[in-house]
This record gives structure tokens, C-alpha cells and sequence, in this order.
């Protein structure tokens, strides 16, 4: 019989912690047998759903006439509002106010009315293309100017933050500017559109296979709506194509209309929109307007911050309320204000319902934060680098959050300190500026610019009961082991990142522990996999279980081999007890023999944590991740065109459990933000309707726009709390580092005025924004140089 | 008449009747093979997650090159080898060294672009003895998106794949001259027809076919790549009934070099245009460079990017400033037409129902000739144009212009030339106050549009701009790019 080998090296087990381990599916991905929902083999007499969608952003349904959808080839069942048995409700907040199916108002352009069922996917889609609708319009509330004018109201009950006498300190303060910016939203555009597969079983189960980031949230959403209880209802999922928040609540939809079908029919139904009605149909990353002022003094300290955060959240909550929170718990970035006021406003539009996206609302706040920096730089003439540093947190005095968190363990000087050495910015920045400059006088079209910006990013749940996760582990009595956690697989390494957990615990090698799929049956009540947590938690999560079984195993040979608990030790491969040393299967078979369980759940929740929303008070994050970037960018000043030349990072992400992965993390999520804050464009039309649809339209970094030149560099430094091996989380912070590229854009549209006029370069800095910045700057120096008229 | 298409996919043969005319291949690996290797992300030739290599035998020799699956038509595929991602692996179920190469530098992460990146990365390798440089392969790349990884270790995992092993053992080139001889065991010239429920894919063999078969379905939709078709069928969900594909007439796949012009046939690729069209100004090559993606160029037409009357297709522009007229046949008559009178309005072309373009005639520009042609658009590689400019000026001894021909698309309803900003040059130096003039004469020409690729104010500004660049461009002797293989290193 063959025999695996345990611990092929019996030194160190072979993908254990802190090496830098492939992803577990590399292998798969790259042959074409990694399977996604789509690709699983297909239950006999499988039924395709597609959605019919409203053509109007906000009215009343007066008709819907059907009967062509009915009669079209193929169709076996149309589904409207009226054929669900449960709620029609699948608000992952509880707010009430999502529906599957409109029923009697169409709150956006988009929105689905009714799926039909029919043989084949394409028979499904030609067939909902029939459906004709009459609306009666209703004035359409399409975004943040609007819903100010119009007085809509809030789709959360906004959160504000206060510390310090704010207005007396803004009153006091010797200088003050007070702006306002754009900051567009983004499209998530994962690779795998949602997809979801309903299975019908037995006393009306059904087993749904969902790309999510949240499969008890599908379980309960898919409850509701079938009216059934959630024992009832089964979501697993092995992989996603991409998620990055966009699989958090937005596959609720199609799991629930792919169940309600699959119930409907007695067969299995599956639900996979095409990219267009993806995108269309599901939220995105909201934009903001962020109207600002601050109060500093002549050396560029600030004084006193005041921010309001206007948010595009769409025609229902989704997560706008959290969202729109983390734009607030974020808006410090890495500086101490000593008086701050900062609001949200989570304004309802008549528009796709925004949700989570990397970040969550996080890098909006940080750019509001960033900006002020940039603000008081050009006021006091500085260097916006020097103003960082001035405005640091830093010790007793100056270590509290807007949120009254006091700030330990900071980072940002030690990592700006580095970075500004390893990047050169100074002599950099020093020769970019003196080539500006003869540019200038030359005439010549090319400008250059280079920034440098930190990121602090608070780790953990603001929901703090969300900081929980459970795992089950089991050992085989071949001594191999399977490991399920509720955390999903996005692309981000989790679970080999939790298998590495795992390998660690039991000191066997990697390729011993098997990964299986996510499913509710096993692990129940499981947070999403989002916040940057996967790891932290269900990493935790994993090591409690298996060092339930290391326990019974230690005291079953306490109590069989008479050794103190400390002569028991797992070694690569091995377990030594006492002076013997026993093979590792050896050993499980031994423990199994004597009737010892080896199997076990384990459970973890983050200590220390809480937070008083309403007073705007707490411990909200377990820590804090660091990191900092510096861009160089040259922009065309006829076209507006740009390039990035080079881009320096160093990050923290504690002691790293696999640093490809986490490299990997860092330098996709920059690519990522880095497209969010300069090609990424989401346009609607004055109907409502959006215009960027597709890939054709809208423009998500390809590989000729990552940085000419791309440094990454880890700190490599134990997280100072007790996180999973010290290390840190890594899966949002890095999309914050970008916003060195929109300040590198605006260093070198500066150059125009010699550095003297604010550039007021709003985001996404599209080629036509970087132009338009140029000319306004061209403008205002005519105007100051009035003579040359 | 022959009611099959027949061709190999991967290791077997396949011979197909009676099913979807515009069935695309992407469904049929999917739905009908079970190969799940190949992804649909887009359905649009966008993000490459379906791409597939397509092998055919061109002057006896096998060729391999990457296309989108998802816009292409399997009755469009007679005499072909279709190679999937399944197909990589050795037989020993090794991993391909590209495969290899990004497993070992943590080239995917959540993997459902890479089976598509792969087979982009191998048509590459395949086509290049040494590894290519990260300009070419960031070429090849444009049209796969990922949106994970930052394309880094993508990378550098093809710079890996040539140091693992050589590409004798790759399972392509073991059967190489076994699947030629298949494939020209498949190809003769018969008409082909496919049809199912009252529709029909026509694929004749000759020019002379076809045209007989366009004269006789007037009505008919042609198509060559299926790049912009392709979408009529997976997004607009339209059903034509009769299609003709001019993919197999090997007649229309010519280009000819007759002196001082070029004659393109109405089939020839985008890629395979690029050497004869690119060798007469580097900024025409950096053009087609930025022409959709490789999968797009490898499967669309320069004849098609024409025919569609497109008021942003890439080539008319800088065929317009290069003076290209279109051979339009009708049964056994042609007529030529100047190219900028062939766009009469807003994808309305002065083509006659039977009507089609068999060739583009191209002159060269004359020694001296001064040219410039920009593509300003959001992303710089894979996008449409917001504005497309080809300018040609040609200059009497003392230096007056004689002929300034300023061609935009983006600009208005069709591609266009600007008459007034052109007048401005006319008979004058070509300094800055006329290249001044010129872009300000240019307010009168257009009234360009408001969309989501660009404001009307960007593309008046930008347009003006471009004829100061090339003013400019014109005194200093040198292209002034920010980006792309024509970017100087002066400020680099």
C-alpha cells in the first residue's frame, strides 16, 4: 500500500507558516481544471434563468405583458414578485427595502422585474428580451447634486464623529481653506460574472452553489425568500473568479431567483447573467462628494478638520450604512487632528444599489484625508511630505482617533522614513522639478510629478459582532487531515493561507492537508469574507481546532504513556512522547484506537474590541495594517495622457504567513485602486441608465499600464497583537497606495503654475480630467500673469 | 455544396451539420464539449478569458494564433485547428512550461482569467524563439484583463517559460506536421452552408463565390472575423437569417505591393496588415499596435473596420490621410471609391445592397510627405478611440503646403476630414500660426458629441492640440509621445 510521506523534510514541515507557498489551486488554474459554479458538470434536466430588467430609473409599473416571454421557444416559467412564497426582501441590512423583483415601482434603471426559465441559456436571455413594460415616469434623482437638491433622504441613519471643540479650533485656527471634490465610484469587474446553481432536494431543500463572499447570508437571504427555515437551505462555494466585495451581498439575487426557480420546477436551475446585466445590475464602490475644511497654522500643522462625506448609496441601504461609516473611521488616514467633526450623508438615488468594495468605504475617506495634506501643502508651500510627517500621530496627546481609539504601535514614520530613502524621493522629487521647470520655459509638452503617501487602515469588523469565525478540522486515522472554515476563496490565498495554519499546527507538510469547499452544512454562521479579515479570523478559527485535537492527543498520552504534558511534541512528520518518537499516522491510529476524537469545530472572536456607534466611542480596530507608496507619473499636457513610471511600496503586513501571496495581494490591489482612481469611469446617461456597461466602456487597467518600473517590499515585522503567527491582514490596505498616482498627477499638473496654484485634480484622473486640470491651470496663470493676457 | 464544417479540435476531428449558423465557438467548447477550461467573462472580445488558439495552414505553413472564442462562429472554423487550454498539458499530464512558469511565480490568483492569459502567453511562445520583450508581451496581453494580480508575475512567468525547457516538447509542435496534413486534407472549394430553423451561414471558397452568393442574398449579413458581428449575436441578441463569411476565400487574404500603392484585400487581418501598413510610418504601426487587442486583430479585418462605417474605427482616419480608395464589387462589377466618400452618415456607407468590399487600394506617402496619426483614448491600450487624427501635409520647394489632408474620427457621425482647419494650411508655411489657425478653423468643422469615452470640450481641445502637436513635431524633427513605442526617451 503506499505510504505518504508526512514531513518529506523532517527539519521543517514543507508549507508551513511564513513561506512563500503557491496557491493552492495555481496548478489547476493554469491547466483549466480549476472548477468555478459554471464550469461544475451540469444535473440532468438543468433549467437556465435570465432577468428581465427596467428600462426606466424610477416610475411606476403600469403593464407588464408577458405572454411573448411566455410563448417564446424554450420557456418553461416566468417569475415575478408574485410567485414568491417567502419575503420579497433580500436586504442584507435588515432594512426591507430590497426587493427580488420590483413589484409596483422600478427604483433604477436596471432593476430586475421578473426572471424566465427556459431550456437554454440563450433561449432564457432571447426570451426575456420580449417582455414589454409601460412605466409611468417619476422624476429620477440620479446623483449626489441632485439628491441634495431634492431633499431625498438617507438610506442609513448617518454616523458622525466628533473629538475637540471643533468650532472653536476652525475659529482659532491662523489659516483655512474650505473645498469640495469629486471621487468616482468603481465597477468591481471580477472576471467571473455571478453565477448561481440551484439544486432541488428533499422536503423542499435546496442546495445552492453561489459565488459569494457570504454563504450564510445566501442561506438566510434564499430562506426568506422561499419561506422556509435555514436549515433548510445549503450555499457552498469552492471558488470564486474575483470577488473584492462585490460577491459580499450582490449574489443574493440570483441565489435566490435560481432557488425559487429550482423550487418551482423540481429541477436544477442556474442563474448567470451576462457581464452587461452584471454590471448594470449590481452596485459598485460609491462616489462622493467630500466638501472639506481645515484650519492650520503657517508650519502646515492642522488644527481643526471638518468633513462631510456625501455618498451615491443607490435606491436602497445594501451596506451604505457601514460603508459610509469607514469613509469616517478612515478619513484621519495617518493623522492627528486635534479638533475634527466628520459627517456621512448616505444619500438615496434613483440608481444600482452601491455595496462593498475593497476598501469599503475606507479609501474614500483616505482620499479625503490625503487631500487636505495636499491642501495645506500648496497653501504653506511645502513639500506635501514634509506636511505628513508634521501631522503624524505620535505618542500621549496626539494618539486619538476621531473615534477616541487611541493609536498604538504607529508605523507611518518608520515606513515613510524607509520608503523615502528607498524610493530617493528627495533627490528625485528635487530633479523632477528642476525639469518641470526648464519644461516651462521651454514650452515643452511632458511634465512629470512624483508623491508619496501613507496608509493606516483599522482592522477589524465595525460590526464588532461580526468578528467571529468558526472551523472544523478533521485527521483521518491515515493521518491525513481536511480543513473547512467559513471564509471564501476569492483569489486572495485564504485558504492556503489557513491550510499553512494548519500544516503548522500538526507539523505535517501542506500537500497532507486537504482543502475543501465552503459550505454551511459544516461551518454555520459565518461573517463574509471581506474587511481584510479572511485570515486573521478563520486562521484563528483553524488553530483552535487543531489545537483541540493536539490537547486530547497530548492527554491521551499523558494518560497512556505516563509522560508530563510537556515531553509531548509535534515534530515534522512525528510525535515525540517522552523519549519515543512516533510516526504521525502511527500515532493518529494509536489515538483512534483508544476511542479519542479527532475531529473538532474551533471557534475565535477578536478580543478587545467594541464600539458605541452612537456615541461615536470605542476600540473599533484590533490594529492597524501600514503601508506607503511612491508614484511617479508623466503626463502629456495636450492630451491629458499619462504614464506611471515608477512606483516604490513598502508595506506591513506583520510577519507575512506566505509573502508571495501577500506580495501578490499588494501588487494587484494597487493595480486595482490605481485603476479606480485614473481610467476607471462609471457614466450614466440623464435617463439613468448606465452607459458603461462592459469591458468595451469601461476601462479597468490591462498589463501596458502597470508601473514601468514596480518595487514591493514587506516590513516584515510582528503584528504587536496576537494575530494569527503576528501576522497582519492585506487584503484592503493596499488599494489605498494609489492615491500616490492622483498626487503624482497633480505634482505634475502643478508644474504648470510652478507649483503655486492647487491643482483641484478630482477623481478617477481620466486623460480628459488631467487636460482639463492643465488648462484651468494655464488659465489661472494668464489670469495672474495678467500682462501676458 | 458541402452541409458540414469540419475541423480538429485539439486531437480530434470534428465534422458538424445542421446546427446554430451563429452558434459560437465559446458555447459549443462549453456547452456542447464540456471543455470548461475556456471562460466567458465578457461575451464581447473584451477581457480574453476565452481565448483559444486557432491554427490554419497559410502558404502550406501552420500557423497558430490567439482569438476570442466568444465572438467567433464554429460554422466560420472549416479547416481549422482549435487548441484549448485542456490541449497544454503533455501527455505524461505535465504542465506546459508556460503553464509551469506561472504556477511557479504566482501568476494567478483567482484564476478564471488564466486559462485565457495562458493561451495568450503560448501563442507567443510558439511564435518566438527567444523571450520577447515586455513591450511585446505586454502587446500580446492587452486584451486579457486580470483583475487580480497587477500582471506582473505574468510577466515575467513567459521569461520563465523559455528557461524551462525548449519548445520541441510542447504538445503543439509534436504533431505539427501531422495536424498540417489534416488540416489541407480538409480544405477544398466547395460552398459551404450550415443551417438550422430557417437560418443560414454561407462559407464559399472563392471570390467569385461569394460574390455570387452576396448578389443573390443582397440581404445578407458578411462577415470576415466576426469581431463587431459577433456582438450583434451575443449582445444584441439579433438572429440574422442568411450570413456569409468570407473567412475561407484565401483570394481576399492577399496583400499586394504594387509600387506606390498598396492593394489589401478585403480578408486580411488587422495583424497581418500591420507589417505592410506599419512599414509606412512607425506611427501607423503604433496605430495598429493599439487596434482592439491581439485576439481582435488576429480575427477582424481592416476591409470589415471599413465596411462597418464606424464613426471610431481606428483604421479610416489614417487610411483617409493616406488618400486609400475601396473596390466594391457587385456580381463581376467593381467601382472604387475614395475612401472619405464612402461615409455618408452615421454607419450608413455608400454600399449598395450586394455590394461588397473586396479591397482597399493604399498609396504610400511620397518622400517628404509630413505625417501624424494619434489615438487619444482613456485606457492607452484596448479602447476606442475618443478622438483618432491622421493628418498628411506635402509641401511645395520653398515650403507653402500644397495638400493638407487632416483626418478625425470621433470627431462627428462618420470619419472626416476637416475642411476648414485644412484651408488654414493651404498655401502657407506650416508654422506655428498656421498650425494655430488650423486648430482653431477646426471649431467649424466638428460639433462632436458628449459620451462616456469623452466630452465634446475634450475632443475639440484635444483635436486642436493634435494639429499643434504635429506642427511642433514637424520643427523639432522628433514624435512626441507619452507612452507606447513611440515614446522618446527624452524624458524618460
Amino acid at each position: 500500500m503506499h505510504k505518504p510521506v508526512f514531513a518529506a523534510n523532517r527539519d521543517q514541515v514543507t508549507g508551513g507558516v511564513y513561506q512563500s507557498t503557491r496557491h493552492d489551486s495555481g496548478h489547476k488554474h493554469v491547466a483549466g481544471e480549476a472548477l468555478y459554479i459554471d464550469d461544475m458538470p451540469e444535473p440532468a434536466g438543468l433549467l437556465h434563468a435570465a432577468l428581465g430588467l427596467s428600462h426606466c430609473a424610477h416610475g411606476l409599473i403600469k403593464e407588464i405583458d408577458l405572454s411573448a416571454v411566455k410563448d417564446s421557444p424554450g420557456v418553461e416559467l416566468v417569475l415575478t414578485a408574485a410567485d414568491i412564497p417567502g419575503v420579497n426582501d433580500i436586504s442584507p441590512s435588515n432594512h426591507h427595502d430590497d426587493p427580488v423583483f420590483a413589484e409596483g415601482k422600478v427604483m433604477f434603471w436596471g432593476q430586475p422585474i421578473f426572471a424566465v426559465i427556459a431550456r437554454t441559456r440563450n433561449e432564457a436571455r432571447l426570451a426575456a428580451a420580449k417582455a414589454r413594460i409601460t412605466y409611468e415616469e417619476l422624476p429620477a434623482v440620479l446623483d449626489i447634486a441632485a439628491a441634495r437638491k431634492n431633499g431625498q433622504d438617507f438610506v442609513a441613519e448617518p454616523m458622525s464623529l466628533n473629538r475637540g471643540d471643533l468650532d472653536a479650533a476652525m475659529a482659532a485656527a491662523p489659516r483655512r481653506i474650505k473645498r469640495s471634490m469629486n471621487l468616482g465610484g468603481q465597477e468591481h469587474f471580477y472576471l467571473e460574472s455571478h453565477i448561481a446553481l440551484a439544486v432541488p432536494g428533499e422536503d423542499g431543500d435546496v442546495t445552492v452553489y453561489s459565488s459569494t463572499q457570504h454563504p450564510s447570508e445566501i442561506q438566510h437571504a434564499v430562506a426568506h425568500v422561499l419561506g422556509v427555515p435555514s436549515n433548510a437551505i445549503t450555499c457552498e462555494i469552492r471558488r470564486m473568479g474575483g470577488g473584492f466585495g462585490g460577491k459580499e451581498t450582490q449574489g443574493n439575487i440570483f441565489a435566490a431567483i435560481a432557488a425559487l426557480a429550482a423550487r418551482r420546477t423540481g429541477q436544477a436551475v442556474k442563474l448567470r447573467p451576462d457581464r452587461d446585466d452584471d454590471m448594470v445590475a449590481t452596485g459598485k464602490r460609491h462616489d462622493f462628494v467630500i466638501d472639506y475644511e481645515v484650519g492650520f497654522d503657517d508650519e502646515g500643522h492642522i488644527l481643526a478638520v471638518d468633513i462631510l462625506f456625501a455618498a451615491r448609496c443607490g435606491f436602497s441601504a445594501d451596506l451604505s450604512g457601514p460603508v459610509t461609516d469607514r469613509a469616517l473611521f478612515h478619513a484621519d488616514n495617518a493623522y492627528f487632528y486635534p479638533a475634527v467633526r466628520l459627517n456621512a450623508q448616505p444619500w438615496r438615488t434613483h440608481t444600482v444599489s452601491n455595496t462593498a468594495f475593497r476598501g469599503f468605504g475606507g479609501p474614500q475617506g483616505v482620499v479625503g484625508a490625503e487631500r487636505l495634506i495636499e491642501e495645506v501643502a500648496y497653501a504653506t508651500g511645502k513639500d506635501p511630505l514634509e506636511i505628513r510627517k508634521l501631522n503624524f500621530y505620535g505618542g500621549p496627546g496626539r494618539d486619538l482617533t476621531p473615534y477616541h481609539q487611541t493609536v498604538e504601535a504607529d508605523l507611518s514614520a518608520e515606513i515613510i522614513a524607509k520608503l523615502e530613502e528607498s524610493s530617493d524621493y528627495q533627490a528625485r522629487r528635487a530633479e523632477i522639478r528642476a525639469e518641470n521647470l526648464r519644461e516651462n520655459a521651454r514650452g515643452g509638452p511632458f511634465r512629470r510629478g512624483i508623491a508619496l503617501t501613507p496608509v493606516k487602515f483599522g482592522i477589524s469588523f465595525t460590526n464588532s459582532w461580526q468578528n467571529q469565525a468558526g472551523a472544523l478540522v478533521n485527521v483521518y486515522t491515515d493521518g491525513s487531515v481536511s480543513v473547512n472554515h467559513g471564509g471564501t476563496e476569492m483569489g486572495q490565498g485564504l485558504y492556503i493561507k489557513v491550510a499553512q495554519v494548519v500544516a503548522q499546527a500538526f507539523q505535517i507538510d501542506l500537500d497532507m492537508v486537504k482543502i475543501t469547499p465552503t459550505t454551511t452544512a459544516k461551518v454555520p454562521n459565518t461573517s463574509p469574507t471581506a474587511a481584510s479579515s479572511g485570515t486573521d479570523l478563520n486562521g484563528m478559527a483553524a488553530l483552535n481546532a487543531c489545537n483541540n485535537i493536539k490537547e486530547r492527543m497530548i492527554a491521551y498520552a499523558v494518560e497512556k504513556h505516563g509522560v508530563p504534558a510537556d515531553q509531548v511534541e509535534f515534530l515534522p512528520g512525528r510525535v515525540r512522547v517522552g523519549n519515543r518518537e512516533i510516526e504521525w499516522p502511527d500515532f493518529v491510529k494509536e489515538v483512534y484506537s483508544n476511542r479519542i476524537q479527532l475531529s473538532s469545530s474551533g471557534f475565535y472572536r477578536t478580543p478587545d474590541i467594541h464600539w458605541d456607534r452612537k456615541a461615536g466611542r470605542g476600540r473599533a480596530f484590533y490594529y492597524y495594517s501600514y503601508g506607503a507608496a511612491a508614484s511617479e507619473v508623466t503626463i502629456d499636457t495636450l492630451t491629458g495622457e499619462y504614464r506611471v513610471e515608477r512606483v516604490d511600496i513598502l508595506h506591513d503586513v506583520g510577519s507575512s504567513l506566505n509573502p508571495a501571496i501577500d506580495i501578490g495581494q499588494i501588487e494587484g490591489g494597487f493595480v486595482q485602486g490605481m485603476g479606480w482612481l485614473t481610467t476607471e469611469e462609471l457614466w450614466w446617461d440623464d435617463k439613468g441608465r448606465l452607459r458603461t456597461h462592459a469591458p468595451s466602456t469601461y476601462k479597468i487597467p490591462v498589463a501596458s499600464d502597470r508601473p514601468r518600473i514596480f518595487n514591493i517590499e514587506l516590513l516584515n515585522k510582528p503584528n504587536h497583537m496576537p494575530s494569527i503567527h503576528r501576522s497582519k491582514a492585506v487584503g484592503e490596505p493596499p488599494l489605498v497606495l494609489p492615491i500616490s498616482v492622483l498626487h503624482a498627477l497633480s505634482d505634475a499638473v502643478a508644474s504648470i503654475g510652478d507649483y503655486k496654484i492647487f491643482p483641484d485634480l478630482d477623481a478617477p484622473a481620466t486623460p480628459e480630467r488631467v487636460l482639463f486640470a492643465v488648462e484651468a491651470m494655464r488659465a489661472r496663470v494668464r489670469e495672474r500673469n495678467g500682462s501676458h493676457g | 455544396m458541402r452541409r458540414t464544417v469540419r475541423f480538429l479540435l485539439n486531437d480530434r476531428e470534428f465534422s458538424l451539420e445542421g446546427f446554430d449558423p451563429t452558434l459560437t465557438l465559446l458555447d459549443w467548447l462549453r456547452n456542447e464539449r464540456r471543455l470548461v477550461g475556456t471562460k466567458e467573462g465578457c461575451a464581447e472580445g473584451d477581457c480574453g478569458a476565452c481565448t483559444v488558439l486557432i491554427g490554419r495552414l497559410r502558404n502550406r505553413e501552420l500557423r497558430y494564433e490567439a482569438i476570442n472564442a466568444c465572438i467567433r462562429f464554429v460554422a466560420t472554423l472549416d479547416a481549422c485547428h482549435i487548441v484549448t487550454v485542456e490541449h497544454l498539458k503533455k501527455a505524461s499530464g505535465g504542465l506546459h512550461p508556460v503553464q509551469q512558469a506561472m504556477v511557479e511565480l504566482h501568476g494567478s490568483q483567482c484564476g478564471f482569467c488564466t486559462p485565457g492569459i495562458v493561451m495568450s502567453l503560448t501563442a507567443l511562445w510558439l511564435g518566438a524563439a527567444q523571450a520577447p520583450s515586455r513591450e511585446r508581451i505586454e502587446e500580446a496581453l492587452a486584451g486579457n484583463l486580470c483583475r487580480c494580480t497587477g500582471y506582473g508575475p505574468i510577466i515575467s512567468a513567459l521569461d520563465r517559460a523559455y528557461e524551462i525547457e525548449a519548445s520541441s516538447a510542447d504538445s503543439l509542435n509534436v504533431g505539427r506536421a501531422e495536424v498540417a496534413r489534416k488540416l489541407a486534407g480538409l480544405a477544398d472549394r466547395e460552398v459551404i452552408e450550415i443551417s438550422e430553423g430557417g437560418r443560414r451561414l454561407f462559407a464559399p471558397a472563392t471570390a467569385d463565390q461569394f460574390a455570387e452568393l452576396t448578389a443573390a442574398h443582397p440581404d445578407a449579413t458578411l462577415v470576415a472575423g466576426a469581431t463587431d458581428v459577433g456582438l450583434w449575436i451575443t449582445k444584441m441578441l439579433m438572429r440574422p437569417a442568411t450570413v456569409i463569411a468570407l473567412g475561407r476565400i484565401g483570394e481576399l487574404d492577399r496583400i499586394e505591393d504594387k509600387g506606390d500603392h498598396l492593394v489589401i484585400g478585403a480578408l486580411v487581418s488587422v495583424s497581418d496588415a500591420r507589417a505592410a501598413l506599419g512599414g509606412l510610418d512607425p506611427q501607423i504601426d503604433e496605430l495598429i499596435r493599439r487596434f482592439g487587442s491581439e485576439q481582435v486583430r488576429n480575427a477582424g479585418t481592416i476591409g470589415g473596420n471599413v465596411a462597418n462605417g464606424s464613426p471610431i474605427g481606428d483604421s479610416p482616419p489614417v487610411l483617409i490621410a493616406l488618400g486609400a480608395s475601396v473596390i466594391l464589387r457587385r456580381g463581376s462589377e467593381r467601382r472604387t471609391v475614395p475612401l472619405e466618400q464612402f461615409f455618408i452618415a452615421y454607419k450608413k456607407q455608400d454600399r449598395q445592397p450586394g455590394d461588397f468590399v473586396e479591397a482597399l487600394i493604399v498609396p504610400k506617402p511620397r518622400p517628404g510627405t509630413l505625417f501624424h496619426v494619434s489615438k487619444i483614448s482613456k485606457r492607452f491600450d484596448e479602447d476606442i478611440s475618443a478622438v483618432c487624427a491622421a493628418f498628411r501635409l506635402e509641401r511645395d520647394e520653398a515650403g507653402l503646403t500644397t495638400n493638407a489632408v487632416l483626418a478625425f474620427g470621433g470627431m462627428a457621425a462618420t470619419p472626416k476630414r476637416a475642411a476648414a482647419a485644412e484651408a488654414a494650411l493651404a498655401g502657407r508655411a506650416f508654422d506655428a500660426q498656421a498650425a494655430e489657425a488650423a486648430a482653431l478653423a477646426l471649431a467649424s468643422d466638428f460639433k462632436p458629441l458628449d459620451d462616456w469615452r469623452a466630452s465634446a470640450r475634450y475632443r475639440s481641445t484635444v483635436a486642436a492640440n493634435l494639429i499643434r502637436r504635429f506642427q511642433a513635431e514637424t520643427a523639432t524633427g522628433s514624435v512626441h509621445r507619452v507612452a507606447g513605442i513611440l515614446r522618446s526617451d527624452a524624458h524618460a
